[in-house]
């Protein structure tokens, strides 16, 4: 596909039938072929009501969104838009079907009437991508929250998807889960050049993003890249959220006077600065 | 005279399903004491034994070897009573918000009290210290349904439903899982504030960062047995076993390796950010030479 | 407590049983239902019990597991039993018992064992099926049994899945109940002592919080599987594609001859072998 764009919301509003007020407004977002977005956003700021407009779960109240040139609202396409920009969700639980890895795998394969053949091979491709080979037979309820969220991205894959949006997936997982879920899709970002949206508040997930894009009360509050966003510390707090350890290090260091540059991040970032103007040898 | 509070646990051992094909081992000969004002820290990757060793604490499973005693009473033992001592342990599970049921939130916090027969006047003063202590205004929301809050305060009703009981421990198993950044540094601050008040914590955790900030005690468990116990900086300096557990150290902590590691000169004991800070800026005035 | 309901828990090995056409096995479990209720003496369970043991054996089952399932019905069981036992009483029937207003008859003694066997009997089959046989094979089975009745607008697809997902989440809502149960103990709950109307009011504590949790994880999942296309059984294919073996026909043999023995049993002795006052 050559579209510019993968994901393209322009001006969306979304408005839940019985709350008076809208929760997105005149929300405007752009996903690039192969681009990696990380969405911040305190709860109830409304991230997870964009995720599910993003590929047509809900329809814009105003405004308009196009996944892969298709436009949401065209109900004729709406499955090829679902297969397309696939979507995991916050709790691993709720959005396994089977009782088996395997057959909880073809899940979407089924729906889009896929031949029996095919289906084998991709099953098989999905569950290698996500290093799962070995759990096909596995009932989901005995894997770990890490390895039931890798189970849900096979799902999606197999579906050959364009997009992946993920509501918060590493939200109910432990470190070594999360690591596990963002290594994984990292991975598929890189190699299969799958565009990907993550909705997370773990902002160490979103240094590694290729750009962030903050949601408050409904609106973008911020939007540039990691190191950008990361050095508004102040900004950030503000908005009810945080910014990585080392972000937060250097800043309180750069206000007592120590010249460190914006956008350190990472403790490789911090020691490499830190070491330019301390260490005895340089 | 009052008796030293402590809950102690003796070679406590737990085996799920003994004697059958799914027979597991959760807990190994575990010795470990949770002192009078302790803020105890329990980290262990998933599976460790974390969240049976916290249900042992209150008495809700049985041990199959050891013994579990509270301010030196068994409390498996055949003559407590053990509803009424676990009542002095307050134990707040992960996730605590799926346990409330009552119509209004000052009766869901009211359960407790209620299963401890106090008077009316009694609970009503509990159930508005209990909102206090949370955060939660008691003339807006004590006459609303649990189910009408947002997750973050579903969470503090189901905090406030355990503190009603006034326990002389509070056991928490991660408190903070699923909340945003502010929703966690806000429950942070009131298991703060209670520890300061005078009850002994113990905290399941899976964030460094939030043990680096809170705790005076760390016990780390791995694969059912007690790895390493000490105050967080005796912890925290062993990285290495840290990071063999499957751990990892605070962020602070690891930039300090880093740092020591290229020969900059600091303590191999900095935990917090606060700490670091402070050191970093001592060496540059050093080298900035004002 | 709830962990023993093995009804509905599929034992993951791989066996002949395992093996067959999942539309095989219902429609054998429903004759082997169908055997039970043709019994008429206890010779006749004895080889049921036989043959549900080698079943068991066949499909790598342990027969314990198989057992266990039956201890959540104990309560329905003795109340099956002393109902019959009690309210039974032809006038025909000789008194085992009489005194002061209970009587208990041959007849009611002699019927309490049948029922409660039958009941026991019904549980075995159907665990059989549901321990070797995968929910998403079940509900395959069922839809396509259910399939012809597609015509008169019966929604064997929707029944199908929605079995299959009520399945899927057993084991995930016990684990809750035994978290929110042992959340509430810590509040002080106490689900195990009082009468019987204190132990009811006692449980709202543990239902309230399990019905909402099952609906929100029904809004979850239906939105988890919208997001995966999925759009009713229209145009839908299959994983698992249905084909009869060789097996299916010598189960479906197996089970013939136990029928068969059953009615020549039940012909050849119609009365039973008789033992004193019983017929076995």
């Amino acid at each position: 596909m050559s579209e510019a764009y993968r994901i393209l919301a322009e001006d969306v509003s979304y408005t839940y039938e019985e709350s008076p007020s809208p929760v997105l407004k005149k929300v405007s977002l752009r996903v690039k072929p192969g681009e990696f977005v990380a969405v911040l956003g305190h709860n109830g700021s409304g991230k997870s009501t964009l995720a599910k407009l993003l590929n047509g779960l809900y329809i814009p109240t105003e405004g308009k969104v196009t996944v892969c040139g298709m436009d949401t609202t065209d109900e004729d396409r709406i499955w090829d838009i679902r297969r397309s920009a696939g979507m995991i969700f916050q709790n691993p639980d709720n959005q396994i079907v089977a009782t088996v890895v395997r057959e909880d795998v073809a899940f979407g394969l089924e729906n889009l009437g896929v031949p029996h053949d095919e289906m084998l091979a991709r099953i098989d491709k999905a569950l290698a991508a996500v290093r799962m080979t070995d759990y096909a037979e596995h009932a989901p309820h005995t894997l770990s929250g890490g390895q039931k969220q890798r189970v849900a991205i096979a799902g999606i894959l197999a579906m050959a998807p364009l997009c992946l949006i993920a509501d918060e997936a590493t939200a109910m997982l432990d470190p070594s889960g999360r690591a596990e879920v963002l290594g994984t899709v990292r991975r598929l970002n890189r190699e299969e050049g799958i565009s990907v949206i993550w909705i997370t508040h773990f902002m160490e997930e979103a240094v590694q993003a290729d750009r962030v894009v903050v949601i408050s009360d409904g609106e973008i509050a911020m939007e540039g890249t990691p190191r950008e966003i990361f050095t508004r510390v102040e900004e950030m707090r503000r908005l009810n959220l945080d910014v990585p350890q080392m972000a937060a290090l250097a800043a309180e260091l750069r206000a007592a006077g120590m010249p460190l540059p914006e956008g350190i991040m990472t403790v490789e970032e911090m020691t490499e600065e830190v070491c330019a103007r301390l260490c005895p040898s340089n | 005279m009052r008796k030293a509070m402590s809950i102690e646990l003796r070679h406590l051992s737990h085996v799920y399903a003994p004697g059958t094909a799914f027979s597991s081992v959760a807990l190994n000969d575990i010795s470990l004491t949770v002192h009078d004002g302790d803020f105890l820290a329990l980290v262990g990757h998933t599976g460790c034994g974390k969240s049976t060793l916290v249900q042992h604490l209150n008495g809700l499973l049985k041990p199959t070897d050891g013994q579990v005693l509270v301010d030196g009473e068994d409390l498996n033992g055949d003559k407590v009573d053990r509803r009424k001592l676990r009542m002095r342990i307050g134990l707040v599970f992960q996730y605590p918000e799926y346990q409330l049921f009552e119509e209004t939130v000052a009766k869901d916090i009211a359960f407790g009290p209620k299963n401890m027969g106090l008077s009316a006047e009694e609970i009503d003063s509990r159930v508005r210290w209990a909102m206090e202590k949370v955060h939660l205004n008691y003339d807006k929301l004590a006459e609303k349904s649990p189910f009408e809050l947002s997750g973050g305060q579903m969470r503090r009703v189901a905090i406030a439903g355990v503190l009603a009981m006034q326990p002389d421990y509070l056991i928490l198993d991660e408190p903070t899982a699923g909340l945003d950044p502010h929703g966690r540094d806000r429950i942070l601050g009131i298991v703060k504030d209670l520890h300061e008040g005078g009850t002994t914590v113990v905290m399941v955790s899976h964030s460094m960062d939030d043990v680096a900030q809170l705790a005076t005690r760390v016990a780390v468990l791995s694969h059912g047995t007690l790895k390493a116990e000490g105050t967080p900086r005796e912890i925290f300096r062993q990285r290495e076993m840290m990071a063999e557990v499957g751990l990892g150290v605070p962020a602070a902590s690891s930039l300090c390796a880093a740092l020591r590691a290229r020969g900059v000169d600091l303590p191999d004991d900095l935990y917090t950010r606060e700490e670091l800070k402070d050191h970093l800026l001592r060496l540059w005035k050093e080298v900035s030479g004002c | 407590m709830l962990k023993n309901i093995t009804l509905g828990q599929y034992y993951p090995v791989d066996s002949p049983v395992h093996r067959l056409d999942p539309r095989v096995k219902i429609l054998l479990a429903i004759a082997m239902i169908v055997a039970v209720f043709l019994v008429k003496t206890l010779a006749g369970y004895a080889l049921i019990l036989l043959f549900v043991f080698l079943v068991s054996k066949l499909a790598k089952v342990p027969f314990k597991l198989l057992v266990k399932g039956l201890k959540p019905l104990r309560f329905i069981l003795i109340l099956t039993f002393l109902l019959n036992l009690f309210f039974t009483n032809p006038a025909d029937s000789d008194a085992l018992v009489s005194w002061s207003f209970i009587r208990i008859s041959t007849a009611g003694l002699h019927q309490a064992i049948f029922f409660s066997l039958r009941l026991i009997f019904l549980v075995l089959a159907t665990s059989l099926l549901t321990l070797t046989t995968s929910p998403i094979q079940l509900s395959d089975g069922m839809e396509l049994l259910l399939s012809p009745l597609k015509v008169i607008h019966f929604p064997a697809h929707e029944l199908a899945m929605m079995m299959s997902i009520a399945l899927r989440f057993i084991p995930t809502l016990l684990e809750e109940t035994d978290k929110i149960m042992k959340a509430q103990m810590a509040r002080g709950a106490d689900f195990e002592s009082g009468n019987l109307i204190k132990r009811a009011k006692a449980m709202v504590p543990l239902l309230v919080p399990l019905f909402v949790s099952a609906f929100r994880r029904a809004g979850d999942l239906a939105m988890a599987m919208e997001a995966r296309c999925y759009h009713g059984g229209k145009g839908r294919t299959r994983l698992r594609v249905l084909k009869l073996t060789v097996d299916d026909a010598l189960a479906g043999m197996a089970v013939a001859a136990l029928i068969m023995l059953i009615i020549a049993e039940r012909t050849l002795f119609p009365g039973g072998i008789v033992i004193g006052r019983f017929s076995l």
